[in-house]
């Protein structure tokens, strides 16, 4: 009796004790990784110095002195430095990651979509998209599209050309560029005031019919707002946009909008395979949600796509975003794979030039380690919020 | 008195001994494990390439060869790693070769910043240019605005973007991880142009699906110094490397060649005698054994055979010896004395 009497006195602070022991244990290993981690980046200084081998970041200023071939910001050769060119191949691989996360997404959403129709070719066709092109390895695909690209393309000479004064060949698709006045602005005005319109259509419509029950039809007035409102104002501003059209040299076409065979087959190497398995992850998403949701909207007399769009696909959309977040990691994380066929990456750019020509292997690769892991974790974060979302409200 | 000066003995014993183990750890670590590791490149014809039968052939394969033979009087005692430009160099620092014989260049910043040491400049290169024959081109200064395909990590990608903007010239570069894969998009019509050494270009060419529709351009712009590189900080190591590449260009000095060896041992010339071991400590002063330039000759030939029959007129390839003539014949191949 006196045990017990003493037991349930101390357990409050035996709990605290065994909080603050938690803590430490916690406080203690991390601080154990952290000396590891200090003491490998000491250990490697140390050995380094006594190898002669030059260390420090002091190289990040220096004068490049290669070429890239795709640049999204300035970029020379002469002038630029090694820092330069690491912004150069970030920019590339979150430009073709960004661009490909959109296209395997709606490709993946399509398919698995697709996979789970009840005419037999379609599911059939979808089903054997995703097992051809998921078990082969994306390197594989990656090369074949490159090779498809390049082979099949015309040379210089024989270029394809395209309305608007394009032109396609092996060395890339060139197209007209736009060249914007400055009172291009208006227009973008204009653009931004009729999305801000159309969103405040859409919920008042919205409220009306919560409220009333009665529906309204907004594809019209959306359409006018958001295009015809921004091409009024540009006609009224007098047409502010021109194109610089491509122009034919010997070797290569100047001016115009350039996109490299390097970019389009990783692009589309990336999208074609990542699509397969988003297209798995939304066939279980919308497997997932019971039968028993669209029999009872169906009961509802909801029509089937109504039924998708407003029953199934918020409710699949839980299951599918954690998943969905960590196909789009891979992706990012592919994409370094550029380096097989020349595309102008971080890997490529960071990793391969000016690893090499510095010689700094250990400060190269822990910067691109700690950028891919960066872009991971923001990606991860923005994915979460939109998870958090498409959660469901328990009320 | 007495007692420091037998201090400082014991000093300096302990000093020169610990030295003396540093600086063979090399050539220890080779011997223990009974084979010479040799990094290489893989994919260049004529150079370093395993051929049909796997078996590794080459100009700069035949250097391993030489030294793997002045160690163990067996040139087979050699384990290839092959190593793309981009990862050679960190190689060599991190031990995983004992030697790289890799077509690479000798620059000043590789030398003092890399923690690596260049032995000697085992084959005289420069930078040229390779087109397809239709585009009708007689001069590399002809490729204003003009797409070259480049292999990364390479003294090339740099001399590349120096040569267009010393000429005022626009350039379009597309850079690939390996050499296989630029010389691929070149031949699939992607770049006017590949560029790399010469001595790579005569390689490369042999391998193109149609050899002759491509030419190389007559401009070479650029020097590159090929030579083997090691570790820095193990001298003995860098001597052997050195010398090895000196007792064969001695060797066709001299007149002495695989064919002639058994001949010449008996010769009465004193450098030929130096040479060969037959006179002299030469080789045990290096930790090797005083016939180590015979094992040599006996494995690989002299520097002019081995050139002739990788790259030279025994070979596809068919480079003339030009800048890698002996200095005696209107090149910059001299050997030094063995004295």
């Amino acid at each position: 009796m006196a045990d017990i009497a003493r037991s349930s006195a101390a357990r409050p602070s035996r709990r605290h004790a065994r909080n603050i022991g938690n803590l430490a244990l916690q406080v203690a290993l991390v601080a154990i990784v952290l000396g590891l981690i200090a003491a490998a980046a000491h250990n490697a200084a140390v050995n380094m110095a006594k190898a002669n081998i030059a260390h420090g970041f002091g190289f990040w200023n220096n004068t490049a002195g290669f070429d890239i071939s795709q640049a999204l910001v300035g970029y020379s050769a002469s002038a630029s430095t090694f820092g330069r060119a690491f912004w150069v191949g970030l920019l590339n691989t979150l430009l073709v990651s960004a661009v490909a996360i959109v296209l395997s997404t709606a490709l993946g959403f399509i398919i698995g979509i697709a996979r789970l129709s009840h005419n037999w070719l379609v599911s059939r066709l979808a089903g054997g998209y995703v097992e051809l092109i998921r078990n082969i390895p994306l390197l594989l695909q990656i090369l074949f599209w490159y090779n498809a690209v390049l082979k099949s393309l015309p040379e210089l000479k024989g270029s394809v050309t395209l309305p608007f004064g394009g032109f396609l060949n092996n060395r890339g698709l060139f197209l007209p560029k736009p060249v914007f006045a400055p009172d291009f602005s208006a227009v973008v005005i204009a653009l931004a005031i009729g999305v801000a319109c159309a969103l405040a259509l859409r919920i008042w419509a919205r409220r009306r019919q919560e409220r009333t029950g009665e529906q309204v039809y907004l594809l019209g007035p959306t359409l006018a707002l958001i295009v015809g409102l921004p091409f009024i104002v540009f006609l009224v501003a007098g047409k502010p946009l021109t194109f610089g059209i491509p122009d034919m040299g010997r070797f290569n076409i100047r001016g115009g909008l350039e996109i490299l065979p390097e970019f389009a087959a990783l692009l589309i190497a990336l999208s074609v395979y990542t699509a397969a398995f988003i297209a798995e992850v939304v066939r279980a998403g919308v497997l997932a949600v019971p039968a028993g949701q669209t029999e009872a909207a169906q009961a509802l007399g909801l029509r089937s796509t109504t039924t998708l769009r407003l029953v199934v696909v918020p409710q699949a959309m839980r299951m599918i975003v954690p998943p969905l977040t960590s196909q789009y990691l891979n992706l990012t994380k592919n994409s370094s794979l550029a380096v097989a066929i020349g595309y102008p990456d971080l890997v490529q750019v960071f990793a391969g030039s000016v690893l090499n020509i510095t010689g700094q292997a250990v400060e190269v690769i822990a910067i691109t380690m700690a950028v891919y892991l960066s872009i991971s974790l923001v990606t991860s974060l923005l994915m979460s919020l939109y998870g958090r979302m498409v959660a469901v409200v328990e009320r | 008195m007495k007692r420091f000066a037998t201090a400082f003995a014991i000093a300096t014993v302990l000093a020169l001994g610990i030295q003396a183990a540093a600086a063979q750890a090399t050539l220890k670590a080779v011997k223990d494990r009974g084979e010479l590791w040799c990094g290489s490149n893989g994919q260049l014809s004529g150079f370093g390439m395993p051929d049909q039968q796997g078996n590794w052939t080459g100009f700069d394969v035949d250097f391993c060869r030489a030294i793997a033979a002045a160690i163990f009087d067996d040139p087979t005692k050699v384990k290839f790693v092959p190593l793309t430009a981009a990862n050679r160099l960190t190689a060599v620092q991190s031990g995983e070769v004992d030697v790289l014989s890799r077509n690479t260049t000798w620059t000043m910043s590789r030398d003092t910043q890399l923690g690596i040491d260049f032995a000697a400049v085992h084959y005289y290169d420069g930078q040229g240019f390779m087109v397809r024959k239709s585009q009708k081109l007689s001069s590399a200064l002809e490729l204003n605005d003009a797409t070259v395909c480049v292999q990364q990590g390479t003294t090339t990608e740099l001399n590349l973007a120096d040569f267009f903007r010393s000429n005022n010239m626009s350039l379009k570069t597309v850079t690939f991880a390996t050499a296989d894969e630029a010389v691929k998009a070149y031949e699939a019509g992607r770049c006017d142009a590949y560029t790399t050494d010469s001595s790579g270009l005569y390689g490369v060419r042999t391998q193109l699906a149609e050899p002759t529709a491509s030419m190389v351009l007559p401009e070479i712009i650029s020097k590159e110094p090929l030579s083997p590189a090691v570790r820095q900080g193990d001298d003995n190591w860098e001597d052997i490397v050195r010398w090895t590449h000196y007792a064969m260009v001695d060797a066709e000095e001299l007149g002495v060649s695989k064919t002639n060896l058994a001949e010449q041992m008996s010769s009465a010339n004193p450098d030929i005698r130096r040479l060969l071991g037959v006179e002299g400590q030469f080789g045990e002063s290096m930790g090797l054994t005083n016939d180590w330039a015979a094992r040599i000759i006996k494995a690989v030939g002299n520097y002019g055979e081995s050139f002739e029959r990788n790259v030279g007129q025994g070979s596809p390839l068919k480079i003339a010896r030009g800048l890698n003539a002996l200095w005696t014949k209107g090149g910059l191949q001299y050997g030094l004395p063995i004295r």
